[in-house]
């Protein structure tokens, strides 16, 4: 009896460990999951933001680690910014990568996406998804997603775009700005974007 | 006429890497950018010119002709790109990169009727993306600081000597004869390439805070990536960021003020300097991939 319930807990155990889903079996899924949304939905491809905005909130921003993301853009000046400024910070450049990462989406067309194979070891905590995004008479873009392993599944925390992490090219630029005005300076210049953009039609 | 040409170029690269090697360090901003003051200006004439004519022409472009058209003219000019790309992947010691260029050309240009269709990347052979500036790069030699070139739009020291001073003097277009016929292969080949960014562009101009910031550190951040095709060494995270940097080789171009500009002179005095990554040289911060260290 001890035996049988010893083995139904390695059981269990295991099958929790299986359940754990890898990086790039997440991110080729929430992709497939994603691309098929948008080809079956004349809205989002017409633009509509409420949509958009619907999707992304609900299938995207699970899988993003925005504290890591903040902290990343913000670096040095992470630390000399207090708790509550922090939050803001972090609540506002979500806000901002959101909205970025909405408008992209709505540009996507019917572009072949290709998964790179994997190269993980069973320890790593950290790791890079490639995948390719091929489109004719152009050399492909290549996305690549910087994932960490958190208690709650792999999280996004970078995403680079031919070579460029959207992430760190906003390092100097908000270094700048807290240099000019402070870090409620760059607060300031955050939520005025925010609220400010709009999306303009080209 | 074209000796008149060829010393124009080499005057104009000349004169570029004097005034910059004359004025490698100021303080304060960036320390890949000492001549922010000026290269914002140049930013400002750049987003005006293309405020009331690049972008309109190419709005209309792209409203009046139909994506196979447009795909068409991008191949054509992608097709002449690649017999120097070709050449680069050669000098930066990939000959098997190099086959698949010359190969790509031979398969466009018959079966893909003169260019027009991209048949190479249907059958596998992918297109790169090479010139001068990174076969430099390749070599050793860092960036210099960060150039904003009038209408040409964002550059560095290295590439913009890379640019002018070598690119343009093999290309073909820029070497036609028939000045009608070259310049209006110029004109349609900027009207293309700014219709094809214009959604990168717009997405550009929503995401960034400072423009003038944005596009440089996303211009500098794609140039790194692509001297390593695409694929460079990881970067230091900024949370623990410590402000140890690797001191740059030494590098023929030294004299130019080239290799000294890779170094944040002002690290102490700028807080934010080492975050800052280094805009190395590969043979600095990695494995040289493919060229002989013996030819530095």
């Amino acid at each position: 009896m001890r035996n049988l319930l010893s083995l139904l807990l390695v059981a269990f155990s295991s099958l929790a460990l299986a359940q754990e889903v890898a990086p790039d079996v997440l991110v080729k899924g929430i992709t497939t999951e994603v691309i098929n949304i948008i080809k079956q939905d004349k809205d989002i491809q017409a633009g509509n933001p409420r949509k958009i905005a619907d999707l992304v909130e609900k299938r995207i921003l699970p899988h993003f680690s925005f504290a890591r993301m903040t902290r990343i853009a913000v670096a040095v000046n992470w630390r000399r910014a207090t708790p509550e400024q922090q939050k803001v910070l972090t609540e506002e450049f979500k806000t901002l990568l959101v909205r970025t990462y909405s408008n992209a989406l709505s540009l996507y067309r019917d572009q072949a996406i290709d998964f790179k194979p994997l190269r993980m070891k069973p320890d790593d905590t950290e790791i890079t998804v490639k995948s390719e995004i091929r489109q004719k008479g152009a050399q492909p873009v290549t996305l690549d997603y910087e994932m960490e392993k958190t208690p709650t599944g792999w999280k996004v925390f970078d995403v680079k775009v031919s070579g460029v992490s959207l992430i760190t090219n906003y390092r100097e630029d908000f270094a700048a700005q807290v240099r000019e005005s402070g870090i409620d300076g760059l607060i300031k210049v955050l939520v005025s974007k925010n609220r400010g953009a709009r999306p303009e039609k080209s | 006429m074209t000796v008149l040409r060829g010393i124009g170029r080499l005057g104009a690269a000349a004169l570029l890497a004097g005034l910059l090697s004359a004025c490698a360090t100021t303080g304060g901003g960036s320390a890949r950018d000492p001549l922010e003051p000026l290269n914002r200006a140049i930013f400002g004439f750049n987003e005006k010119f293309d405020e009331v004519l690049m972008k309109p022409v190419a709005q209309g472009y792209r409203a009046v002709l139909p994506e196979m058209v447009r795909t068409g003219v991008t191949n054509f000019f992608s097709n002449i790109e690649d017999v120097w790309i070709a050449a680069n992947n050669l000098l930066q010691g990939k000959p098997e990169s190099a086959l698949q260029d010359v190969m790509r050309v031979a398969i466009n240009t018959v079966i893909g009727l003169g260019g027009l269709i991209d048949v190479a990347s249907d059958a596998g052979l992918e297109k790169h993306n090479e010139d001068f500036g990174q076969t430099l790069g390749r070599w050793g030699i860092g960036s210099g600081p960060y150039i904003v070139l009038p209408v040409l739009g964002p550059s560095t020291l290295r590439d913009g000597i890379g640019l002018l001073g070598v690119d343009n003097a093999v290309e073909p277009v820029w070497n036609l004869d028939h000045i009608p016929t070259r310049n209006t292969l110029y004109a349609g080949r900027a009207v293309n390439y700014r219709a094809n960014a214009l959604d990168a562009v717009r997405l550009m101009d929503e995401a960034a805070l400072d423009k003038y910031r944005f596009v440089r550190d996303a211009h500098l951040q794609r140039r790194r990536s692509l001297i390593y095709d695409g694929d460079p060494p990881r970067e230091r995270e900024p949370e623990n960021s410590s402000s140890a940097l690797p001191t740059p080789p030494f590098s023929a171009l030294s004299t130019l003020g080239l290799a000294a500009a890779e170094t944040p002179a002002n690290e102490t005095v700028v807080p934010q300097s080492d975050v800052n990554l280094p805009i190395a040289d590969p043979v600095a911060a990695g494995e040289p991939r493919g060229f002989p260290q013996s030819l530095h």
